[in-house]
Order: C-alpha cells, then structure tokens, then sequence
C-alpha cells in the first residue's frame, strides 16, 4: 500500500477563498449584517443610558456597555449568545447538501483535491466570516461607546473585551460545526437548518430545565447533609454544562466581570481571606474561563470530525 | 498503444445489492468507448469506481497506469469527468466557473484566463460568458461543462450521458464536438442510451445489463453475435421467390419472407449472389437495398431476449 500522495490541503486556498467570497457576497449576509447592525446600535444605547446614570465608581465602566441590559433590551452579550448560533447556523446549514442539490458535487470532486480539503475549506471560511462580523460588531459597539461616554478604554479592558470576541467566535464554531455536519447528514438543506435550530433551541431553552430535573434523580439529597447538597449543585453543574450556551455564558460573565472568582458553588472556607469585591487580574479571569473555551473549541472539533467522518464515506450519487 | 484502462474482476456492492459485477474492462489510448445499458445498469458506479470517487468492494482498477484509490489526485489530474447531470454555482458566472476549477486544478493565473477564453470561444459560450449560469440554458450548461472538462487538457475523458436532455440540434453539435476530441487524440469513454449516438462514434461499445458487461466488441461485431447476421439485405420480388434456394447460399443466416419482400440476414454483403438466385429462378427484381444494422437493433434484440428470459 502507498502513502496517498500530494499535499493533503492542496487546493485548501482555492476552496476557502471561493467559499469565503460566496459567503460574503450573498444574500443571507445582508441580512445578517442589517441585524448585528441593529443589536449593537440598540443595546449599545441602552447600556450607555444606564452607564450615564451610573454615579459610583466602577474602574470597568467601559465593560459595562457589553453586560448592561436595560428593559426591553438585553445586554449585547446576551444578544450575541443567540444570534451568534443563528449567524453560524445561516453560514453553514447547506454546505454539504447544498453542494449536492446543485449537482456540483461530483464535478469539484472531480478536480484534483482531497474530499476533506472541501468541507476543511467551508468550515475555515465560515468561521472566518462569522469572526469578521462578530469582529465588526464589536468595532462597532467599542466606538459608539467612546463617542457617546467619552470614556477611554483600558489596556486590561481591551483585553478583556478582545477576549470575549474570541470566546465568542469559538461558540459560533459549535453551531458552524453542528450546522454543517447536520448538512451532511441531511439531503435536504432545509431539514438540517431546521435540525440544528431544533437542537439549539433545546439546549438554550430546555437543557437548563432538565439539568436541574436529573440532577435530583442522579445525586439526591437523602438526609440533608451539606456535602450532599454541594454533591447535587455540582452534577447539576456538570450536566449544564454540556451546552455550549452555558459554556459561552460562563466565559462571557467572568471574562467581561473581573469581579467574578468562581463559576461553580463556594464554600465558606474557600471564601476565607478573599477581599470581597475586588477584581481579579486578567490572567486570573483568563484562567478561570480556561475549561470552558477548551470545552467550546472541543466540542466544535468533535462536531467537525464527525462530520469529516460522515462526507469521507458519503457516495457522491444522490 | 498503450492501455488507459484496465479493470480485473471490479466488482461494487452496495449492501446485498451488486451494482457491479465481475468487470474486466479494457480500453486502449486514443479509443472512444462506449458503455451502454438500461438505467440501473451499473455505468455510472463503473465510471465513479474509474475515477476513485467510490470506492470497489473487490477487484482492481488502474487508469492511465495507476489505482485510483490509492492515488486519485494523480488520476483527477488527468482525467476529465463530465457527471450526467452537470451542475454549476448558479449565482456565478460561466467564467468565474471555469476559474474556480482551473484553481482548483492549479493553473496559474495568466496562462488561466487565455485559457478559459479559448474554451468559450471553441463552445460558442463568449457571448455568454459573463452571465450567471442561472441564465443558461441546458445545452449551454453541458457545453460549459465541457470546457470545465477540457480545462486541465485531460489525456482521458469520461462523459456520462452527455446528450441526455439536449434537443437534437443541440446534441448534434455536442457530439461533433465530442468526435473532435478523438481527432487530438483523447481517450473518450462515453455512456448512453441514445444508441444511434454512441454508434455513430464508438469504436467500441460494452453493453451492460444488470451490473454486468455482458457483451464488447464494434457496432458491427455485436450484430453479428446479438442479431446472427450482421448485414442485412433487403429484396422486392414478384412472381417466384425462391426462398429455400436463397437459405442454402453460403452465408445467409436467415430468410424471411413478408407479401412481396424478402429480408435476408447474412454475415457477408450477398447482395450479387442473391439477384443472381433471383433472377435465374425467374423471379422481378425490383428492389435491393442493404440496411445498415442499428445498434438500436442490437440493443432491443438483446435486452429484449434477457427480459425475456426474466419473464
């Protein structure tokens, strides 16, 4: 048996580039643009309303723009943590069988690539997409606030908020992954977009729900005890957690509020000696949202593998 | 000459179902071939094994020399596949097409564009060129995909049901077009059921049924296996017809006798021999013609013999 020869990515730039200047140039994106233009400028406003009659003393004020919400508008992050997987899911949900339906499949497959280098190629251009629109948005949000507040931000607050950015691309890749691999699986483009809304849907809305449902069942309290308690809090932890939304809302919460210390239940000894109220510093805050970036980028390479897995074995023949 | 493709016992399941069964194929540099059947017959599996984009069950392929399986890029790189229903990125258009492939095939960009230029040009797409695929109409597609063929200048084309769908100007021209190919020295493989196509330009032609190549060889040999006489002969006669006279000449195959004409099957042109027995039985000649043996003909006869024994 011989190696397989050539270059595993050849043609990888053709792809991405041809996928990248579809993506951008087609209709779907205009419509995406006109509504992460809209979120910024409407929860940008409202949070420099609120930030306006904020008369205390905050040395993050400027994060305050990305996490404070005001009635009827949630916080930009909180927007973000669903028109990001709405974002991902419109790129990606026909980039396999919408291949397929246009009959263009069996012809690029035809030329001289890997079949790999093809789905390797959509995705790296979906993601790179979604980062320049999350990019956009942020560049966005970042200026109207220096003009409306007249604050300066900080180096540490630029950080932060350049942190957030890429937390929030990473969970864009979960939805781009599931997206395509549900493309995959699916002949018709509009089954998959509706599966992957289906999925993203239950782990917004209902996985909270039923976290706190099997948790009693998987570690209960028999008799009161406090480790038995803690033992319950933490399994129910442990299964949210299996959505990327908490991940993604996890990561938000510490990295854009240095005041977080934890993510999970305190005990009082572990509070002992802590100055309540003080910042962490960001290689702290960065340390403490660590597991939960890994565990978004995780679960899009899984996602993304098997989706690999399933194109690899597809006959090309509808 | 050289052999571009060679199969030994190629065989493809798909389940318990056997798409292909058995094949041992084998075409030589600078043939046009044929692979012809009903639809389900195994010629699309055959072509997608050729160019590795499935992989065989069993059995061993090599094209131009190598295996597709273990090495496809250098196989893609050479060979041109046009599928049978050809598809485009609608919202492009017929050149940003064309230049997505010569990307993806390598061609730097300068030599690219004359390129991608020339091939419009020869498929009668400049006009066209800059419209959106969305616009074209099917031949104009198929044409397209031609050029999209003939970009990477392929030592060996695959063209599956190339005229299916074409009106018969249309497909006409394709197939002139197909036919200039085998003049710069292209291997073509061709597959069809429009018959009289394929015959016109094959020189060779493998009949499928059921996963199976059952039957190889040129238009003329298949008739004289399928249909016993490869020639057949057409007389009108009136007065003595001298039927059994006429089954005793050397060669004749068959004699069948409807009213006043007279169809002989025979291997050989008998035309002369067979006025010669007319007219010395004393029988009026009034008409000898030779009918050319269709591959239509062949391919009724023998699908219809193995529905036959189906039944």
């Amino acid at each position: 048996m011989t190696r397989r020869e050539g270059s595993a990515f050849t043609g990888m730039r053709v792809v991405f580039f041809k996928e990248l200047a579809d993506l951008l140039s087609g209709s779907r994106m205009r419509f995406l643009e006109a509504l992460v233009v809209l979120t910024a400028l409407g929860t940008a406003y409202a949070a420099i309303q609120n930030i306006k009659n904020t008369v205390g003393e905050d040395p993050f004020l400027f994060l305050r723009l990305f996490t404070t919400a005001k009635d009827p508008l949630p916080s930009f992050v909180a927007f973000l943590g669903f028109l990001v997987p709405l974002l991902a899911i419109a790129l990606g949900f026909d980039a396999v069988n919408g291949e397929f339906q246009r009959r263009t499949l069996g012809r690029i497959l035809s030329q001289p690539i890997y079949r790999d280098v093809l789905l390797f190629g959509k995705f790296l251009a979906g993601l790179t997409t979604l980062a320049m629109v999350l990019t956009a948005t942020w560049l966005f949000v970042t200026g109207l606030g220096i003009l409306l507040t007249g604050l300066a931000p900080s180096g540490e607050e630029v950080a932060r908020s350049l942190i957030y950015l890429v937390a929030a691309v990473a969970y864009g890749g979960v939805w781009l992954a599931l997206s395509m691999l549900f493309s995959t699986l699916f002949k018709n483009p509009a089954t998959s977009a509706l599966a992957t809304i289906a999925v993203w849907l239950f782990f917004t809305v209902f996985w909270g729900m039923i976290a706190g449902l099997l948790a009693p069942a998987l570690s209960p309290v028999r008799y009161g005890f406090p480790d038995e308690v803690l033992r319950q809090a933490q399994v129910e932890l442990a299964l949210s957690r299996i959505s990327p939304t908490t991940l993604y809302a996890e990561a938000t919460l510490a990295i854009l509020r240095p005041e977080v210390r934890a993510l999970g239940p305190v005990l009082p000894l572990q509070l002992q000696g802590m100055v309540l109220g003080t910042p962490l510093p960001l290689s702290q805050s960065l340390l403490l949202i660590w597991p939960q970036f890994s565990g978004l980028i995780a679960a899009s390479v899984i996602l993304f593998v098997l989706a690999y897995v399933i194109f690899q074995r597809q006959e090309i023949r509808a | 000459m050289m052999t571009a493709i060679h199969t030994e016992h190629l065989t493809k399941r798909y389940g318990s179902v056997v798409a292909v069964r058995d094949l041992n194929l084998v075409v030589e540099e600078g043939e046009v071939f044929g692979i012809l059947g009903p639809n389900g017959s195994g010629k699309t599996t055959t072509i997608l094994m050729l160019l590795g984009l499935t992989e065989p069950s069993e059995g061993r392929v090599s094209v131009l020399g190598r295996d597709p399986v273990r090495e496809p890029l250098a196989i893609k790189r050479r060979v041109g596949y046009l599928p049978d229903t050809v598809g485009f990125y609608e919202d492009l258009t017929g050149r940003e097409n064309l230049r997505y492939t010569a990307a993806l095939n390598g061609l730097p960009p300068r030599q690219r564009e004359a390129k991608i230029e020339e091939l419009l040009a020869t498929m009668g797409l400049t006009d066209a060129a800059d419209r959106p695929v969305r616009t074209y109409s099917r031949g104009m597609k198929q044409r397209l995909g031609l050029a999209d063929v003939l970009l990477k200048e392929p030592e060996l084309v695959i063209l599956d049901e190339p005229t299916l769908g074409l009106d018969p100007q249309a497909a006409h021209e394709f197939l002139s077009m197909i036919r200039q190919l085998k003049g710069q020295g292209m291997t073509v493989i061709l597959s069809s059921h429009l018959l009289h196509q394929v015959q016109a330009i094959c020189d060779r032609v493998g009949l499928f049924k059921k996963g199976e190549m059952a039957l190889v060889g040129s238009v003329q040999e298949l008739a004289q296996r399928v249909l016993g006489g490869a020639y057949r002969i057409r007389l009108r006669v009136i007065g003595n017809i001298p039927t059994e006279r006429l089954q005793k000449l050397p060669g004749v195959s068959r004699v069948h006798r409807s009213g006043e004409v007279v169809t002989v099957e025979a291997e050989r042109d008998l035309r002369p021999e067979l006025v010669r027995a007319i007219v010395e039985a004393d029988g009026d000649l009034l008409e000898v013609g030779l009918e050319e043996t269709t591959l239509d003909e062949v391919y009724r006869t023998y699908y219809g013999e193995v529905s036959d024994d189906a039944a």
